[in-house]
């Protein structure tokens, strides 16, 4: 069979895929661009060429810089608590007792639960009034008041780190737990024999197979954590006062709740544009962690 | 070997037996909290297990009464269930072939990996479009409309996790059928599609659960009992006015049971799977 029909072939088989990939990727992205230049509204007018206004807009309003601050914030403090647990756990899950298996498997709940089920348990749990945390930490003398923990700007985004952070470790642990268990045991065993301590031995025997995997996971949870919408908008909305408004919220905002479909437009490129350098600037760095434990 | 030290075999179930509180502990509040009275839940100091189990939510949610709270969550539940069996049936039937063929033509890869790629993309970046596009062909509030939108999602999971499958097929096995005379269709149908049985079936289960999960498209793109999702529903009632907790908690829990049951029966091949883009890098 010769070479061009096999590239042919491979091309027709890939075409009903591509056609539905450009029709619901390829042209939504290129219609966000063009819209992003106009001032059209979400219905009724198709609106006129306003070149970069809405980007200047955009770029210097103080709701943007806000909420980049707050999405950033977000992700960086759940995805590193995610990461540090998550390791953490799959060390412990590495380690040999008994309910080990169950507990294994019991790491898959929080993943498997629905994103909007788990906002809505964490937002009954914080529940000012009935809540099972006012509950708990009143009857264990820990705080002496009921507390709005989703209704006060100062706890509002600790307590939604802390439900992203209770769904999302336990996939970090389990992709750590793969990677611990393909470290060769005759490998820890000589570092033992050889004296190294418990820290060495994590430094500089097990660190290396794990960082090539958590890299990845990290990638993908930065990613992941960027374009947060789900959590928050069951759980706060954004709010109180903006405290919790991320990027996406805020474009849900801007092109469907004020119906400005060419500042939500440009307002959108400008968060893809974020989350490509960020993805783009991780792929070097896997890249490199990749090489350096190879 | 490590040695057996006591103080640490203590601190590791210590830690197992905190790890696993941290993990039960909110799921078993859910399902408390849906089989309370609703007195016990209102109560201070809070009661924590009820005086007597209340089943009664469940069948209130599940339910068809016209015009009652279960109307609007089975009519949700129904539309869950076809915008998740449109998108996965349709991802898995763009998948395949088109997994075949990068796994079998790498030089046509790069193509897979602009289309994986795209999972960067926020939503929100394609959502004003599809709003004015689906508004345009008269799909908003429409399941098949939903469903169609999902393949964004879907599609270029499903055909990542299809070419590893097929990779570990060995391509010598359909060149032997192809020497004996099978076409291209019969060696699918006889070799191929077989021996890639339970790769189809994860997928399709990743598939089920992303739809499952979705939020984001279905908020914007349905708005009343005809296409609502369940995700939608449940948020709808969460943030809501209803004065009933264990009634959210309720529908929660049997919102959850289908991807729980999924991922509890599914652990080994789900697990494989999430890891195996993590562990190969």
């Amino acid at each position: 069979m010769s070479g061009t029909w096999m590239t042919t072939r491979a091309w027709l088989l890939m075409l009903p895929l591509l056609v539905i990939m450009v029709a619901v990727i390829g042209w939504p992205l290129v219609d966000t661009v063009r819209l992003s230049f106009t001032d059209a509204q979400l219905v009724g007018t198709a609106g006129n060429y306003v070149g970069f206004d809405n980007y200047t807009n955009m770029l210097t309003s103080s709701n943007f810089s806000r909420t980049l601050v707050t999405t950033t914030w977000f992700a960086v403090v759940s995805v590193a608590a995610e990461m540090v647990i998550g390791v953490l756990a799959a060390l412990l899950l590495n380690q040999e007792f008994r309910g080990r298996a169950v507990l294994r498997g019991l790491m898959i709940l929080p993943w498997a639960l629905p994103t909007v089920v788990n906002a809505t348990l964490w937002r009954l749990i914080y529940n000012p009034e009935y809540g099972a945390l006012n509950a708990a930490l009143t009857q264990l003398h820990i705080i002496g008041d009921y507390r709005s923990w989703l209704g006060e700007p100062g706890t509002a985004l600790a307590a939604l780190i802390v439900a992203d952070c209770w769904k999302n470790f336990p996939l970090v642990a389990l992709i750590a737990l793969a990677a611990l268990q393909a470290v060769p045991r005759d490998i820890t065993a000589a570092a033992l024999v050889d004296g190294a301590g418990p820290f060495n031995r994590f430094r500089f025997v097990i660190l290396p197979y794990l960082a090539g995997p958590l890299m990845v996971a990290l990638v993908l949870r930065t990613i992941e954590a960027f374009k947060v919408f789900d959590i928050i908008w069951v759980m706060t909305r954004g709010g109180p006062a903006n405290s919790t408004r991320s990027l996406s919220i805020l474009v849900y905002q801007e092109a469907f709740s004020f119906q400005r479909a060419g500042s939500g437009a440009s307002l959108a490129l400008i968060v893809t544009l974020l989350v490509t350098v960020l993805a783009v600037a991780y792929a070097a760095l896997v890249r490199k962690t990749a090489g350096s434990a190879a | 070997m490590e040695r057996k030290n006591p103080v640490f075999t203590a601190f590791v179930y210590v830690c197992a037996i905190l790890l696993a509180a941290v993990i039960l502990a909110p799921l078993a509040w859910l399902f408390v909290m849906s089989i309370s009275p609703a007195a016990d839940l209102a109560a201070k100091p809070l009661r924590w297990w009820p005086q007597a189990a209340d089943f009664s939510r469940y069948a209130q949610l599940l339910s068809t009464a016209e015009n009652s709270a279960g109307a609007a969550f089975t009519a949700s539940l129904r539309n869950s269930l076809e915008v998740a069996g449109m998108a996965t049936l349709a991802a898995i039937l763009l998948a395949v072939p088109a997994g075949w063929a990068v796994s079998r033509t790498p030089s046509v890869g790069w193509s897979l990996s602009m289309v994986i790629a795209t999972y960067m993309l926020p939503p929100v970046a394609l959502s004003v479009p599809l709003y004015m596009g689906l508004s345009y062909l008269g799909l908003l509030n429409n399941v098949f409309g939903l469903a169609m939108i999902y393949l964004t999602i879907l599609a270029p999971f499903t055909t990542w996790l299809m070419k590893s499958g097929f990779d570990s097929i060995p391509r010598e096995i359909e060149a032997a059928a192809m020497i004996d005379g099978a076409g291209l269709l019969q060696t699918w149908r006889i070799i191929t599609l077989p021996l890639a049985a339970p790769v189809v079936a994860t997928s399709a289960l990743f598939a089920v659960l992303l739809a499952w999960d979705e939020f984001f498209y279905a908020l914007l793109f349905t708005s009343d009992q005809r296409a609502k999702t369940l995700t939608v529903a449940i948020a709808d009632l969460a943030g809501g006015r209803v004065s009933d907790y264990g009634l959210i908690a309720t529908a929660g829990v049997l919102a959850a049971l289908p991807p729980v049951l999924i991922g509890l029966v599914m652990q080994r091949a789900l697990i494989s799977g999430l890891t195996s883009g993590g562990v190969k890098g």
